[in-house]
């Protein structure tokens, strides 16, 4: 006699829908993010998202900050590309004060940005791949952002939250070693991406998996707010890099690859191709390094950028500004500036607000993450469980920038 | 086609719009204007659908707080026009107690989360929003944070005082 005897009743259980937990922490929601989704069998029939998991006010803390102690907050938002967000807040408040760089600066830091922008392809990526079950074309690409790591770690001596460079310039200039490592990155990295497409592009399960899935008109994506490849890739061709040159970008010849359909299959061959123009741009800026004056690596703004060390220890005037500097002391122009990049996964906006104080009277980070995400919910209805877990992977949405 | 500028952009709002359009300025080459909460619908459709300005992406929409002012609360909005490559900035400022102002929602769908953000963290309540609730902080929050009255640190703390650096 058991006492779990099955209950017969007449309800049909395929009349009814289930709630499904998708997250917080959910291994293939990569990060943070919680959606509960009403499900019917293996389809979506709504979903809510709920975020704010790892919020640690980002923008309350940094009206208590000085300017430069800001950077290692912006480290914290989208932590795959890191060196962009610090560069991002490096110019926003060169732009309050009206500093001009150096093309060498511009030219360093176009690098750095680009081989972030590259890792941070490259683990959307490779996850997606992942998430469609080849597993081999994620670990082929990691050994390359190892190397993308050392060459930060060469530049600044960190490799995920970098804090790279300083309001002014950078801390130092990149040495020989940097410069081989980057040298040597550009001339591997090539046969490995093109073994990642050949791995991926033409491949019949892996088109069948992507394609057509989350198509997105280009109408629906701007009434979205949507930017970055994700928007390229519904085929509006608005790049910050282009649209708003900073850093010298103005200078560079690459394209910005559109796709048509705005689904996943496009999603990841824009983002592929971004690689290709980004190692186009490293190239060059490589190139015109080489014509520029050596070892300017900041500009000659001594109120603003912290002198070497040794010269604080023996030079008066390095003393005093450092002083000031460190103490907040100098004043800022009384202004407000809104200041964008073209992050890795869209427009990272700064607006800053400052009262001449030491530290910004408010500061708001635009962050695509946040924005991208929005639609995620509305776009799962009626989507496979399986599906909506791929589209997730590449709106790339980052959990640090989600919730600043 | 010509590239508009800034002069052309206020110009032409300044047409339509008139004194309900004030203190137009132009920090870093932004042009920044500010409205009244009973125009910004008007003035944000305007942008909008205009054939010439198409003031067609919706950048951003945050809050900021100026408790010494007669309207301490603001809104501030970002939009960007994609064909001209043109940015503007619209600024509209309400009263402390129950700040309210009308929602952008049914311009853009993405207004949405950033309305939701704002009201989080400045209290400000957008009429005709779908889904108003706070949304990365905690539902029991009883406080908007980011407004000027709550301080990050304790209030009783001394050591950082700027009266210690000589300011």
């Amino acid at each position: 006699m058991s006492h779990n005897h099955l209950v017969f009743t007449d309800n049909d259980p395929q009349n009814e829908t289930t709630t499904l937990n998708l997250g917080p922490t959910h291994p293939a929601t990569h990060g943070v993010f919680q959606n509960v989704l009403e499900m019917d069998g293996e389809r979506i029939v709504s979903g809510v998202s709920t975020i704010g998991y790892i919020h640690r006010a980002f923008e309350k803390i940094a009206e208590h900050r000085p300017f430069y102690q800001i950077t290692p907050l912006t480290d914290r938002m989208n932590y795959c590309s890191s060196p962009i967000n610090n560069m991002g807040w490096h110019m926003t408040v060169e732009k309050l004060l009206d500093i001009k760089m150096p093309k060498r600066v511009d030219y360093m830091r176009v690098i750095v940005m680009e081989l972030a922008r590259i890792s941070d392809h490259l683990i959307c990526n490779g996850i997606l791949g992942v998430d469609t079950g080849a597993f081999s074309g994620f670990l082929y690409l990691m050994e390359e952002r190892e190397h993308i790591y050392e060459v930060y770690e060469e530049i600044c001596g960190a490799r995920l939250t970098t804090n790279i460079g300083r309001i002014g310039g950078f801390e130092r200039d990149f040495n020989d070693i940097a410069f081989a490592k980057i040298r040597k990155f550009l001339k591997n990295f090539p046969p490995i991406l093109k073994q990642f497409e050949t791995l991926f592009n033409r491949n019949r399960i892996f088109i069948d998996r992507t394609s057509g899935i989350a198509a997105v008109d280009p109408e629906t994506a701007l009434n979205y707010s949507w930017s970055g490849p994700i928007l390229r890739a519904t085929g509006v061709d608005y790049d910050v890099r282009i649209n708003e040159p900073y850093s010298s970008y103005e200078d560079f010849d690459f394209e910005i690859p559109v796709g048509t359909s705005g689904d996943v299959y496009d999603r990841f061959i824009v983002r592929n191709e971004e690689m290709w123009q980004s190692l186009r741009i490293i190239e060059q800026a490589l190139q015109k390094i080489e014509k520029e004056p050596k070892g300017v690596f900041h500009a000659d703004v001594p109120e603003f950028y912290l002198p070497p060390k040794e010269e604080v220890y023996n030079n008066m005037e390095a003393l005093i500004y450092h002083f000031k500097i460190v103490m907040g002391e100098i004043d800022a122009p009384k202004k407000e500036v809104y200041h964008a990049v073209e992050g890795g996964n869209g427009e990272l906006g700064f607006y800053l607000v400052s009262d001449g104080g030491r530290s910004p009277y408010r500061l708001h980070f635009r962050r695509p993450s946040f924005i991208n995400y929005q639609m995620y919910a509305p776009m799962s209805r009626g989507m496979l469980l399986s599906d909506a877990i791929l589209n997730m992977s590449s709106l790339n949405v980052i959990a640090g920038e989600l919730d600043a | 086609m010509d590239k508009l500028n800034n002069q052309a952009v206020l110009q032409k709002i300044t047409a339509r719009f008139g004194e309900r359009i004030t203190i137009a300025t132009e920090p870093a080459g932004l042009l920044t204007f500010e409205t009244s909460k009973e125009n910004i619908v008007e003035v944000l459709h305007y942008l909008k659908e205009d054939e010439e300005l198409q003031f067609n992406f919706l950048t951003d929409i945050t809050g900021i707080h100026y408790p010494e002012q007669a309207l301490p609360i603001g809104v501030v909005y970002h939009l960007h026009s994609l064909t001209n490559n043109i940015r503007i900035r619209i600024k509209v400022f309400l009263e402390a107690d129950k700040p309210t102002i009308a929602s952008a929602t049914p311009l853009w769908e993405g207004a949405n989360w950033m309305e939701r953000e704002t009201y989080d963290f400045f209290g400000i309540i957008f009429e005709g929003h779908p889904n108003l609730v706070r949304i990365l902080n905690v539902d029991d929050m009883t406080v908007f944070p980011m407004r000027k009255e709550y301080p990050l640190e304790d209030p009783n703390r001394v050591d950082k005082k700027d009266y210690f650096f000589g300011r």
